[in-house]
């Protein structure tokens, strides 16, 4: 099963209305980094495109790119305001 | 106050080794701002009285209402149409009438933000909108003022100290979380989303925990940390921070321009579509009367002799913003990231007076468009 050796699949956390759109948590097939990462979210959930949030891999948000593996957990939090 | 009383009055926190006599002093010598008297700050304000720091200011302008009272929980429907921050000082100063209680009943603004916060040693931030939770993070940036950070949507919170004290090179703020504020409706606030009362109940216990921690020193604190929470399935998640290089750019650097800054503007204005195709950035030249300014760093190639432009990086874009004259400005950088963060920061110096664009997939998605052409 070689193909399946090669298969990645990266959970991701979703918060606030970033869960609303997509759920709690998805799974995205076959994403080497971040970006990539972003860029399949965004063609599965349109709208996500128009949210500002911040990601973290790991539990530790990351400023640039960040390559992943298929350990790599995704959390993505939008701002909130409400006090 | 007299030993005996404050034994009494304290004794059950005094009592507990890691925090004693020692911990009750460090509280009693504190200064503590709380900005918003709402959801968040009610519990932290109630928290911090009964803890006994021993000066707090409260910031609010707004009056109690009837729908504030299911998470507001100081006040009570006699207090309806009364200024929070008088109210809850008053509310306050019956629970603890030891420690000294500074209502401020006005809108933080710019041109009070600095002075304000100068007074206290902590701030506490429970603001219910961007505008203003940008401007507080701004103001104890310049400041050097640690920051109590919590905030709520629907059955969710976020809880974090930004704390410039511990190593300043690797202090993070809010703007290393999100950059940019969020546009007016982007986000909605409790009026639009709702909110579950008992949340700003935890999350601003959990502000007021944090809050003493700092003060005495027990405990690990959330410096630099952002802790999550779900009310719906107690989930709770601590993710770790760290600062981006980019956000000293969009931080105003002295008193002079944080005066300047139009915070309501930045979040209130409508998603502007500012970005440009390199067809149309040529037909802008052509027509001339535009400054053009590539915010790249100085040794950043490739080099452009085709147009007259301004070079200006954008860490220092803020301070040369002077430099610009025309009316229209459009911006340039690598490959449209950057030149979109100098729009931002031009925005908020500027307002509307000028046209303020940005050149779309940057400098090489030009000269690649011009070699084929």
């Amino acid at each position: 099963m070689l193909s399946r050796y090669y298969f990645m699949s990266v959970k991701i956390i979703l918060f606030g209305k970033l869960a609303d759109i997509a759920g709690g948590s998805v799974s995205i097939d076959n994403v080497a980094d971040t970006d990539s990462l972003v860029d399949s979210l965004n063609k599965r959930y349109p709208e996500l495109a128009t949210i500002k949030y911040m990601i973290a891999v790991d539990k530790q948000v990351i400023t640039e790119n960040t390559v992943l593996n298929k350990k790599s957990m995704v959390a993505l939090l939008p701002p909130f305001s409400g006090g | 106050m007299k030993d005996q009383d404050l034994y009494d009055r304290y004794h059950r926190q005094i009592i507990l080794p890691e925090f004693g006599e020692g911990g009750q002093r460090k509280l009693l010598k504190a200064k503590v701002l709380v900005i918003g008297a709402g959801g968040l700050g009610c519990p932290a304000l109630q928290y911090l009285t009964a803890a006994g720091v021993g000066t707090i200011g409260i910031v609010d302008d707004d009056v109690v209402s009837l729908n504030n009272l299911h998470r507001q929980v100081l006040y009570s429907v006699n207090d309806i149409g009364s200024s929070k921050a008088e109210r809850s000082a008053n509310i306050l100063r019956a629970l603890n009438p030891e420690i000294k209680i500074i209502p401020y009943n006005e809108r933080l603004t710019t041109q009070n933000a600095l002075a304000i916060i100068d007074e206290y040693e902590i701030i506490i931030d429970g603001t219910d909108n961007f505008s203003t939770r940008y401007m507080i993070n701004d103001a104890c940036v310049l400041l050097n003022k640690p920051l109590v950070y919590g905030a709520i949507s629907q059955f969710e919170g976020q809880v974090s100290i930004f704390s410039p004290l511990k190593g300043s090179n690797e202090a993070v703020n809010y703007r290393d979380l999100f950059p940019d504020p969020p546009r007016d409706g982007e986000v909605l606030n409790c009026a639009e989303a709702g909110v579950l009362g008992v949340l700003p109940g935890i999350i601003g216990s959990m502000m007021a925990n944090e809050t003493i921690k700092l003060i005495t020193g027990i405990g690990e604190s959330l410096i630099n940390q952002l802790l999550t929470y779900n009310a719906l399935n107690n989930q709770v998640y601590i993710l770790n921070l760290s600062a981006r290089k980019e956000t000293k750019a969009l931080i105003p650097k002295n008193e002079s321009e944080f005066l300047k800054t139009d915070y309501e503007w930045l979040c209130a204005a409508p998603v502007q579509q500012n970005e440009i195709d390199p067809g149309i950035f040529n037909d802008m030249i052509a027509k001339g009367n535009i400054d053009v300014i590539d915010v790249r760093e100085l040794h950043e190639t490739p080099t452009v002799n085709e147009f007259n432009h301004i070079r200006i990086p954008l860490a220092q874009l803020a301070d040369n913003a002077s430099l610009i004259k025309s009316g229209t400005v459009i911006a340039f950088c690598q490959s449209g990231k950057r030149s979109l963060q100098a729009t931002r920061i031009l925005s908020g110096i500027f307002g509307e007076t000028k046209e303020i664009y940005s050149l779309r997939g940057g400098i090489v998605e030009w000269k690649k468009l011009k070699q084929t052409v």
